[in-house]
């Protein structure tokens, strides 16, 4: 192909060209770029420099702002790279910053024109591939350039100098074993009387202290000095960081650096710096009552200045102290408050989580009464923002602050019915884990469950769909604390529950069914045929502690409830009713939903007769006509009335696979089968949703009921079908246990398999039975049923990355020598080393540092193993000899400065290896 | 340190980037998109920080620019409103009362002082009589050489090469 022509060089567009061109857009943005990246491409390819360079530099506006990639050009700024003018240079150190990464597959051949740049003679150009190494250095650069960078670290100019300790960082980073080359001279920069190095330094080790602050203690002095000293705010700050990363880890060094901070946090008129004092002080030295107290005078001038900066800046301090001085929080409780209507978000949202911090048992109540009404008032954000965090709080630690669970049972409701109110998923798995967790709960909690579900109007809010199904399945789960059963029918078979989605309205028919029972339960066959038995006379059923707590609560209307007799007239109208609300059901698209509903309506048809019967006949005859029914119900009563508990997250790892049973083989053949089939969501595939536990529970009471004669042939089917395929149920039965939003169901075989749990339970709830004093003012806390395995949080730990450790490791060989190997003890009393173990080590080091020729990035860790191994022998061996050597060296060591024999040790490398000192040297002293 | 830096205009378009930690050319349109979504759309009399992403995002507007730099959790956002104040009063001196006008048309040219300005994330040169020095040297440089590349008869001989 032939390249750009004369005339394309001369008339070639300028970068300013493409932008004017850019702006006036007379043919669209996307036409005019595409047709400069054309030109671009082609003119990119000309043998012309300068031609070459202009089009690289519109590759790169384009690339920046425009976002086009530019991988194509890697090659092409390259060449640009090696033209001999500075404004070239420039222009391909630009683009090659801008596009280069690690995976760029000319990077291998920049190493070369980056040497020669950073040996020149012109500062700027090596200030260039300073600033170019330090972006797009990866191991192997780092590797091949440290020498040159090694150089430039002292060099006379320090505009170079400074580029240089900077860059270091980064090689650092890259290639840990650098530290044992540069690592010196940096050290040597710290002494440096030129604020601009000095800054410069301090800014790398303020990084690296981050990472691993342990290895750079031996520091401490020069950074002490620099603290004291420094006129300039910038490295002020810096220092500070360092010093906030060191403190804590050694208590005498906090001693000493405690008084020079609070004089500069007194002193000092810039803002940044005194916030650095402050953060700190309140990060590292909060033992420190006076320093303390210092700052927290300080943060409250932040938190009143009219600045926003400020005054976040000042709630932000607030809220890392309040992690270790609650008082101080307490202290400022007007400002944080009056914080919460600030016109920030940001600020908004700080003050809340200080308010929060706030937060203990005595004062939860009145805290989120306040917060409640915030919430109403703001923004839909913020609201969310708000009761997001109130129901962390409240759940933490399994309900730990919460003592009067009826408050804040009826605080989920009252949360719910808030207009912006998008924590629907939250609020349904805390009410649904109160009921399984909280027995003494449970009267208060099916009464905020009725009042939600019985408001149509709460129906068309999508957002409060998942608390709707939360609250109906209380209602069924715990119907038997229901004031008027017949009243909680009505409101489940509602016609608007057709707004629901399937999944919601399968767990509405569930619970209905629930319901039914128990209420054909309480007419038959605990109250006999006889009509007018009460819905109260069904609390006599129920464990005394329940009634003897409701009482204090329910007394009130506990007698209004017994308005709501369940007679057997009542009985046929709720028949009739559910066959009217579930009939059209029958043809619903979604599996669950219509299996649901025709397990209920056999029920009833099944139960209709008898009803019918009975109501017909009075009692003489339904005693005989009734006895099958009856003991249907009774059956189905019995299954239902299974108290569920929560189940661990690690119960069905305990279920023990049974022999012959491989699950991984099917598993894998599972998974070739269904690699190439997307897996239907779970919304349409009916076992997967949180109702499917439920249904392996009523499994149970499906069987029975088939034995009664009453063939449902959905539900038989399923369970054939489990049977044949059982080993594909299994692991989605497993899956599901982890990821419920639902407590799992008592599965019997779970249980008796799982007997520690269980125990644990019984042990726990039967605690809830000892009888308790009458609730007074002040009600005793009640029983939240812990699993320990299940409830403890698994807290991930974050282990320093692997890259970190070696270069923490180097930097430690370096300073420490491999002091860091042996214990405190064993070293203060052993011989420091011996001639044949120097020898040894020596040898050592020398295939170490072959090996680091080859550039493995381990080599640091391994050659710590070697030198222990060296300590050993040595450890063998004691003789005279060795202690005239132990003696000379402990002179040697006494005498000096912990740095000072840094270097000396550096210089003697390779042979750097004999453990000196005393552990870690003390410090300022 | 300084992850990156941007410039963006209140229409949100975007006048400078500078990336100091690994982002791909992917994750770099997410992260201006996310941000000035952000950024944009706070009013004037807020706080300059945003939490995003576990990081701190320090902005300032100037005129119709807002000059954004993301910074790790515990830097010091006041530092940052420092740096980006120098940076713009560099700028300034530079250019001569700096308009957008002269961003977009000199692109690079803020690049090479903001270069000038921070290494790997770090604050080079506190000074800014240094930094325009340093700039004005530089642009020197690429002066000549380009008076050396423009005349009609370097180009003549380089194309008859």
């Amino acid at each position: 192909m032939s390249g750009p022509s004369l005339m394309d060089s001369l008339f070639q567009r300028t970068l300013e060209d493409l932008i004017k061109g850019l702006r006036q857009q007379l043919i669209g943005e996307q036409a005019f770029i595409s047709k400069a990246l054309e030109e671009i491409r082609k003119e990119i390819k000309s043998p012309d420099l300068s031609t070459k360079s202009t089009a690289l530099l519109k590759l790169c506006y384009l690339s920046n702002l425009h976002f086009h990639d530019m991988s194509f050009a890697a090659f092409h700024a390259l060449e640009v790279l090696s033209s001999p003018r500075f404004s070239h240079k420039k222009i391909a150190y630009h683009a090659i910053s801008l596009s280069f990464h690690d995976s760029t597959p000319v990077l291998l051949l920049i190493t070369n024109h980056l040497r020669k740049d950073l040996t020149s003679t012109n500062e700027f150009e090596v200030s260039l591939s300073l600033q170019c190494l330090s972006r797009i250095a990866n191991v192997d650069l780092a590797r091949d350039l440290t020498p040159e960078v090694f150089t430039l670290l002292s060099s006379n100019k320090l505009y170079v100098r400074k580029r240089a300790v900077a860059v270091v960082l980064r090689v650092f980073e890259k290639y840990p074993d650098s530290v044992r080359v540069c690592f010196k001279r940096l050290v040597e920069n710290l002494e440096n009387y030129d604020p601009q190095i000095l800054s410069a330094v301090v800014g790398v080790f303020s990084e690296l202290a981050c990472k691993d602050p342990r290895s750079y203690l031996p520091l401490a002095p020069e950074f002490y000095k620099i603290l004291v000293d420094s006129k300039s705010n910038w490295i002020s700050i810096k220092v500070l960081k360092i010093f906030a990363k060191l403190a804590p880890l050694e208590p005498r060094l906090a001693n000493r650096v405690v008084e020079p901070i609070c004089d500069l946090m007194r002193k000092t008129g810039a803002k940044s710096l005194l916030f650095e004092c402050v953060r700190t002080v309140v990060t590292s030295f909060s033992e420190y009552e006076s320093a303390v107290r210092l700052a927290v005078g300080k943060i409250r001038e932040f938190m009143v200045d009219e600045d926003p900066n400020l005054k976040y800046l000042g709630l932000h301090a607030l809220s890392i102290v309040a992690s270790k001085h609650l008082w101080v929080v307490s202290e400022n409780k007007e400002v944080v408050i009056k914080s919460l209507s600030d016109p920030d978000p940001n600020i908004k949202i700080e003050s809340l989580r200080l308010v929060m911090a706030m937060v203990s048992e005595h004062n939860v109540a009145e805290i989120s009464k306040v917060l409640v009404n915030y919430a109403l008032k703001s923004d839909p954000l913020f609201c969310n923002e708000i009761l997001g965090s109130i129901l962390s709080t409240c759940s933490r630690n399994v309900y730990e602050i919460i003592v009067d669970f009826d408050w804040y049972v009826s605080l989920l409701g009252e949360m719910s019915r808030i207009p912006h109110c998008q924590m629907g998923e939250e609020i349904e798995n805390q009410l649904v884990d109160i009921g399984l967790r909280v027995k003494d709960v449970r009267l208060e909690l099916v009464r905020v469950a009725r009042d939600l579900l019985i408001d149509p109007a709460l129906l068309g809010n999508s957002f409060l769909h998942r608390v709707l199904s939360a609250a109906a399945w209380v209602s069924g789960e715990y119907v038997e604390f229901s004031r008027n059963p017949l009243e909680l029918m009505e409101a489940l078979l509602q016609p608007r529950t057709s707004l629901l989605p399937p999944s919601i309205m399968a767990i509405y028919i569930q619970s209905a069914f629930k319901v039914l029972v128990f209420c054909l339960h309480t007419c038959f066959v605990r109250g006999g045929s006889t009509a007018g038995v009460s819905a109260s006379a069904s609390y006599e059923s129920f464990d005394d502690l329940s009634v003897e707590n409701g009482a204090g609560s329910t007394v009130a209307h506990g007698q209004t409830c017994t308005s709501a007799p369940i007679t057997n007239e009542s009985i046929v109208n709720l028949l009739k009713l559910v066959e009217l609300a579930l009939s059209p059901l029958l043809g619903s698209h979604d599996v669950e939903v219509q299996e649901r509903a025709r397990n209920l309506l056999g029920f009833v048809d099944l139960i209709k007769l008898e009803a019918l019967n009975s109501s017909g006949q009075e009692e003489n005859d339904s005693e005989q006509k009734g006895v099958e029914a009856t003991k249907i119900i009774r059956l189905v009563h019995d299954a239902f009335s299974k108290e569920l508990g929560p189940v661990s997250l690690s119960a069905q790892g305990k279920v023990p696979v049974p022999d012959g049973l491989t699950l991984n083989e099917n598993l894998g053949d599972l998974e070739t089968i269904c690699s190439d089939i997307e897996l239907p969501s779970s919304n349409t595939f009916s076992f997967g949703y949180p109702s499917e536990e439920k249904d392996v529970s009523s499994f149970s009471n499906l069987q029975i009921k088939e034995d009664s004669g009453q063939s449902n042939e959905s539900t038989s089917l399923l369970a054939e079908h489990r049977k044949r395929h059982g080993l594909y149920y299994l692991p989605s039965g497993k899956s599901e246990v982890i990821s419920n939003d639902y407590p799992p169901a008592n599965d019997p075989a779970l249980q008796g398999d799982n007997n520690d749990t269980a125990s644990d339970l019984v042990k726990l709830t039967a605690e809830s039975l000892v009888p308790k004093r009458k609730p007074n003012h002040s009600k005793p806390r009640p029983v939240v049923v812990k699993l320990d395995e299940a409830d403890e949080k698994p807290v991930a730990v974050k282990h320093p990355e692997s890259r970190d450790d070696s270069l923490s490791g180097a930097v430690r060989d370096i300073l420490f020598g491999s002091e860091d190997i042996l214990p405190t003890s064993s070293r203060s009393n052993l011989p420091s080393s011996n001639r044949k173990g120097k020898e040894k080590q020596h040898m050592i080091t020398q295939v170490e540092s072959k090996e680091n020729v080859v550039g493995d990035g381990n080599s640091s860790s391994r050659r710590r193993k070697d030198h222990s191994h060296g300590k050993e022998r040595r450890h063998r061996k004691k003789n005279a000899e060795e202690r005239n050597e132990t003696d000379r060296k402990e002179k040697e060591s006494s005498s000096n400065h912990p740095r000072r024999q840094k270097s000396r040790q550096r210089a003697e490398e390779p042979l750097k290896v004999p453990p000196q000192t005393s552990v870690i040297p003390d410090f300022l002293l | 340190m300084i992850h990156f830096v941007l410039l963006i205009s209140r229409q949100g378009k975007v006048r400078l980037t500078k990336w100091y930690s690994p982002y791909s050319q992917k994750e770099r349109t997410k992260v201006i998109r996310e941000l000035s979504g952000l950024i944009l759309t706070r009013g004037p009399k807020l706080c300059n920080f945003v939490e995003w992403r576990g990081l701190r995002v320090v902005y300032k507007r100037y005129a119709s620019l807002y000059f954004c730099m993301c910074i790790d959790e515990d830097d010091n956002e006041l530092e940052i409103l420092e740096i980006i104040h120098h940076y713009v009063e560099v700028l300034d001196r530079y250019f001569g009362s700096v308009c957008e006008l002269d961003l977009i048309y000199n692109f690079h040219k803020a690049y090479f002082i903001l270069d000038e300005l921070l290494i790997a994330g770090e604050l080079q040169e506190p000074s800014k009589r240094t930094v325009t020095r340093l700039v004005a040297a530089q642009d020197s440089l690429v002066e000549t050489a380009k008076e050396q590349t423009s005349s009609i008869t370097n180009i003549i001989a380089q194309a008859a090469k």
